[in-house]
């Protein structure tokens, strides 16, 4: 994600260890979480999750923003909840 | 004629006496065969391993066009056959294979790929007549490559279900499994005229079998497989087109479930789909279960817990992936079945879930 000021993460999903499909279930049982136009993180080692991330929010009418990194450098991936 | 094949090719055909010139008989009589049912001739058609066809295929056009340089452009798509051998050709050569991608449907745009293929140093280009995981055929008869930059054609998915073009590529390679053939055969064919050179110890010339013993009895299986698939391409294709169409379209109805690849510009007998939140493991174990054999692109399918590239290129949903490849003789009542049994599977496993 690119940017000078970034969007604050309103909930950060430590999915650590898991694999696929769990951070995408993860982030379907959590998105709910975080008012409509929060973002939501979800960070993970799971190679799946740099495709099956964008196609969450595709198929379930949510905003991809990008990936970053967390602080020990694992992929994390924003999400907007848009509805 | 396998019967024939193991009573009287059991020779070497490379061998000077009687034995050997009737198995070497033989083998020319599957070439030919090979040869009229593809529209080529017979000196363009040689009898290998399905692997050895893909390599010798693309990397001996590399290796027949040495002073174009050292890059070769591929679509994101290939089977891991094709991105292997470029990969290891280009590690050696200590540069990177140029990747074009494809659309949601799996295609790559033909002006991207003729553009990569036109830059400097390209010494080849290959891409695949229909891709072997989600069916979607590829523009290679309007891909109009630049003048010095040949083309390697993967048909290992596709040769017997597809026509292969009549020009436009330098090389190709084909695997007897897709017209129903013996799993160990393929084929390498190179063009006349094709500037092609063994990349490989041994003759400089294409080879049966890179030179080693050729396969007299799997030949000879191979064309008569491929024989009695062009016979009944057009009837199975209608049906077996007509079967996938069913399947896609009650895959469609399922709750959170992406149908993947071309509805229509596509193998007549792949269809593929993802569905959100399940496990591609227990989906093809459950299925199992119920009688059904399919084939999986999720991660946790693979021995190296990477997801199918072919998906992710596509930006298609990789985790809940099922790939459904219907046989010549897969019947109706199968399919029928088949879709019956989905939407239960995928609610039970959805409910697991929670979501």
């Amino acid at each position: 994600m690119t940017g000078d000021e970034q969007e604050p993460v309103a909930l950060e999903l430590d999915c650590r260890g898991m694999l696929c499909p769990l951070p995408v279930i993860e982030l379907g049982r959590r998105h709910v979480e975080v008012p409509v136009g929060a973002v939501v993180a979800v960070v993970t080692e799971d190679p799946a999750a740099r495709t099956d991330v964008p196609a969450w929010c595709r198929m379930r009418g949510q905003e991809y923003l990008g990936e970053d990194s967390a602080a020990d450098g694992v992929a994390r991936y924003l999400v907007r909840r848009v509805g | 004629m396998l019967e024939a094949a193991l009573t009287r090719g059991y020779a070497d055909p490379r061998a000077l006496h009687g034995p050997g010139r009737d198995a070497r008989l033989l083998l020319d009589n599957a070439r030919e065969v090979v040869a009229e049912c593809l529209g080529l001739t017979r000196d363009e058609v040689w009898f290998t391993s399905p692997s050895d066809a893909v390599q010798r295929g693309v990397l001996g056009l590399v290796a027949g066009n040495p002073r174009a340089g050292d890059d070769a452009v591929l679509s994101a798509v290939e089977h891991a056959a094709v991105r292997h051998a470029l990969g290891w050709h280009a590690r050696r050569r200590d540069v990177v294979p140029v990747e074009v991608g494809v659309d949601a449907a799996g295609r790559v745009d033909a002006a991207a790929f003729r553009d990569a293929a036109g830059a400097p140093g390209v010494a080849v280009a290959a891409l695949q007549l229909a891709n072997h995981e989600v069916g979607t055929v590829q523009p290679v008869a309007g891909l109009d490559l630049p003048a010095g930059v040949p083309l390697f054609l993967d048909a290992s998915a596709s040769l017997g279900l597809l026509d292969l073009p009549g020009s436009g590529w330098a090389a190709a390679a084909g695997h007897a499994t897709s017209w129903s053939g013996p799993p160990g055969v393929g084929l390498l064919l190179v063009r006349r005229g094709a500037r092609w050179a063994n990349p490989f110890p041994g003759d400089p010339e294409p080879q049966d079998a890179g030179g080693g013993l050729p396969d007299v009895a799997g030949a000879l299986a191979a064309a008569a497989a491929l024989q009695a698939t062009a016979a009944e391409r057009a009837e199975v294709d209608a049906r077996r087109r007509r079967l996938v169409d069913r399947i896609r379209a009650v895959a469609a109805t399922l709750p959170d479930t992406e149908v993947v690849g071309d509805p229509v510009d596509r193998l007549p007998h792949l269809v593929t789909f993802s569905c959100l939140y399940l496990s591609g493991e227990t989906l093809v174990r459950e299925l199992d279960r119920l009688g059904f054999g399919v084939a999986s692109g999720s991660a946790c399918t693979a021995s190296t817990l990477e997801p199918s590239h072919v998906l992710a290129a596509m930006g298609a949903l990789t985790h809940g992936n099922v790939r459904v490849s219907l046989g010549r003789d897969t019947t109706e009542e199968q399919v029928e079945r088949f879709v019956a049994a989905l939407p239960d599977l995928v609610g039970r496993l959805r409910t697991e879930v929670g979501l």
